[in-house]
């Protein structure tokens, strides 16, 4: 037995609560450590904003539930302010539909507040478990980019908590307020955010869903979808080879007006459980199959669609705020590439399509969406074009060189990489495909001079 | 800061003139890395590997490093990680002396020792130290397959390489969950300036292939690293053979 004496080596006590932690992006690749850190009151996040500025503080970033992918919300050797402690509705005005709420709510959380007055909202990313400030700061978008542009479009005004520790109120139209929709947490965090609401008169969509059974069908399909629907995007299956590359299942999706109601559709409505989307089949992983077994197993799958849309109903919270994925386990982490690609450079898209079948990508995802107008964030992803949305397995071998190189082809085409999702972006392309960069990182500089606001994605990129 | 495959945008060098770091900095550098930052004793061999990293378009400063020198490491690499963060720092100076005649001449051994082990501790924590503050970065270890069992042959450079082959698992074990990830690289017989005019042994390498490797490495955040792979099987089969076996066999 050892003496009382000799201590124990390892510290008994739990760790202090700003103990540097392991932080990761939803894709759990190039994981820093931080200190996470949880202000409860405004005043909280303020004090530790202005902490920042002593001697040996490497800075921080804001974080919301952490549902971007890339390294965009974490801080190597800094601090992460973890904002969702910070959820208060304040205002709901349901005569004029528009709310001031905390930056700290999730959507989904507003969702289930707003829907009982009819009102919804605008944009409705991929998962609802996205904080209203994430939602700012990645400028988010959702299956109907064309209807209703991203998040940012439907912003009023903003206060953000900046990197000298004031709270600014930021109203639409100035160059702040430009600089931090999209800004991916860089100006600042935010606090509170105004927001215009979407009148919805019933709490039901209807929703079409067909299956393209090629590339140039599905492309064609979507060009010329008419009557327009709000909702709209494709689920390609990239195992699909030869004539069939760029099979898909396209969902197009409208709000119910009230006439339209009919009377079953309670009944239709209760038929589908909660969390139950009506979204295509999950791809699935090549298991020990391989990938070609598991693409004609896929494509068997898609063939249960019917060529031609037949309606059916969905409540909007299943439709939105579908069971969420669990967060993904592939050993080596998630990569999720969404590029956008100009309408001019289709030929692009389809070289993009056509390589990654070619090569053979167990892809959990593959989303094609058509953007409309952008928004005037500078760093903001949206634009008018094709948008491609991957999620790749990070240990494919190679997939790195491969990425770069398309990229390049994307950079040259006039498109360009979100950074929100971003873990892997070669700096030097930044500048083409964000002709804006430069204005950005002069207001960081005024605004930030110490760049006190950092994310392990601004110090890659150099933002 | 690196990138999700594991690729590190600066690199510090320990050890500039070595073959494989220098291949491995071709490698990153062809990749994502912009800044490499060469630590070796001033020779002429040092400017010419920066100037050759120049040319590959890398921003390259050199630091005067001397393992020997353990006092003067914290000043010499607290300048560099003063400068900027580093994402990877490859620890790769070790010298292999001469077993012949090493063994009749004690200092030249406690040399080899100091270069391989001590020099390395002490150097390897302080970055440590700095990696931890940065809250991300990889310690690349270039150890030896003769860390793994002590061989006539080469006992003296072997026992260093085991020594600093341990220290290294250790700390990679201490550092678990800060972020910055220790990567120990065994490779086999490496046919370079080091091994120069000695027999060559079977599973030999090139500096080419262990750069090749330590990227792949990264990429997946090993934590071992064998070159060739083929080695690990081999020395989990070696590792275990009695001694007197182990004695005869011709290696």
């Amino acid at each position: 037995m050892a003496p009382e004496s000799a201590a124990p080596a390892r510290p008994a006590a739990p760790a202090p609560a700003d103990w540097p932690v392991p932080v990761t992006g939803w894709g759990r690749t190039s994981a820093s450590s931080a200190r996470l850190l949880r202000p409860r009151s405004y005043e909280d996040a303020a004090e530790t904003v202005r902490g920042w500025a002593l001697p040996g503080a490497r800075g921080g970033i804001p974080r919301g539930l952490g549902r971007a992918h890339g390294d965009a919300a974490q801080s190597a050797g800094g601090a992460v302010l973890d904002m969702t402690a910070l959820n208060r509705v304040h205002v709901i005005d349901v005569a004029t539909g528009t709310l001031l709420t905390d930056a700290g709510v999730s959507l989904a959380r507003l969702a289930e507040v707003l829907l009982p007055h009819g009102w919804f909202l605008p944009v409705s990313p991929g998962s609802g478990q996205v904080t209203v400030g994430g939602a700012i700061g990645a400028d988010v978008h959702g299956l109907g980019h064309r209807a209703a542009g991203s998040f940012a479009r439907h912003l009023l005004s903003l206060e953000l908590l900046t990197a000298d520790g004031e709270v600014r109120t930021v109203p639409r139209g100035t160059p702040l307020f430009d600089a931090t929709t999209g800004g991916l947490g860089l100006t600042g965090a935010v606090l509170t955010a105004t927001l215009r609401l979407l009148r919805v008169e019933t709490s039901l969509l209807t929703v079409e869903t067909e299956r393209a059974p090629d590339l140039d069908d599905l492309l064609h399909r979507m060009s010329t979808s008419a009557p327009p629907r709000r909702y709209e995007a494709a689920w390609i299956d990239l195992l699909a080879r030869g004539r069939s590359t760029g099979r898909a299942a396209l969902l197009r999706a409208d709000h119910l007006p009230a006439r339209e109601l009919p009377s079953r559709a309670r009944r239709a409505a209760a038929a589908l459980g909660p969390g139950q989307g009506p979204y295509p089949p999950r791809q699935l992983a090549p298991g020990p199959l391989g990938l070609r077994a598991t693409g004609a197993w896929q494509g068997l799958r898609l063939r249960t669609l019917p060529r031609t849309g037949t309606r059916r109903l969905c409540e909007l919270d299943a439709f939105f705020h579908p069971r969420e994925a669990p967060r993904p386990r592939h050993r080596g982490g998630l990569i999720r590439y969404e590029c956008l690609l100009p309408y001019e450079a289709q030929g692009t898209l389809e070289r993009l399509v056509r390589r990654l079948a070619r090569r053979g990508c167990p892809a959990p995802l593959a989303l094609l969406r058509r953007f409309g107008e952008g928004d005037p964030g500078w760093l903001s992803f949206a634009a008018p074009g094709w948008s491609l949305c991957l999620d790749l397995p990070a240990r494919l071998p190679g997939l790195g060189a491969f990425l770069d190189r398309l990229d390049e082809e994307v950079a040259a085409a006039g498109g360009r990489v979100r950074l929100a999702e971003d873990a892997r972006l070669r700096p030097d392309l930044l500048a083409a495909m964000y002709p804006r960069l430069t204005e950005f990182r002069e207001l960081r500089r005024t605004l930030d001079p110490r760049g006190l606001f950092a994310s392990d994605l601004s110090r890659r990129l150099d933002l | 800061m690196k990138d999700a495959f594991g690729a590190p945008q600066s690199l510090l060098v320990l050890g500039a003139t070595s073959e494989i770091a220098l291949a491995t900095a071709r490698r990153l550098v062809a990749r994502r890395t912009r800044t490499v930052w060469l630590a070796g004793r001033p020779s002429p061999e040092r400017e010419s590997a920066a100037g050759w990293l120049r040319a590959l378009g890398a921003a390259v400063h050199t630091v005067d490093f001397d393992a020997l020198d353990t006092a003067a490491h914290e000043e010499c690499l607290g300048k560099v990680f003063a400068e900027g963060d580093i994402d990877m720092v490859l620890l790769a100076f070790g010298v292999l002396g001469d077993q012949a005649h090493d063994e009749s001449d004690p200092g030249a051994a406690v040399r080899v020792a100091q270069t391989n082990y001590t020099g390395a501790v002490s150097a390897g924590l302080i970055c440590a130290q700095a990696l931890q503050e940065q809250g991300q970065g990889s310690l690349v270890v270039l150890s030896s397959v003769a860390a793994e069992r002590a061989r006539r042959t080469d006992f003296i450079y072997g026992s260093s390489k085991a020594g600093l082959d341990t220290f290294a698992q250790g700390l990679g074990d201490a550092l678990h969950g800060t972020g910055v990830h220790v990567m120990v690289v065994r490779p086999g017989f490496v046919r370079s300036r080091m091994t120069e005019g000695r027999e060559e042994q079977p599973l030999a390498a090139t500096p080419e292939e262990v750069a090749v490797a330590i990227e792949s490495g990264l990429r997946r955040r090993a934590q071992t690293v064998w070159v060739p792979g083929a080695l690990r099987v081999v020395m989990s089969a070696v590792r275990h053979l009695p001694r007197g076996v182990f004695r005869r066999l011709p290696m």
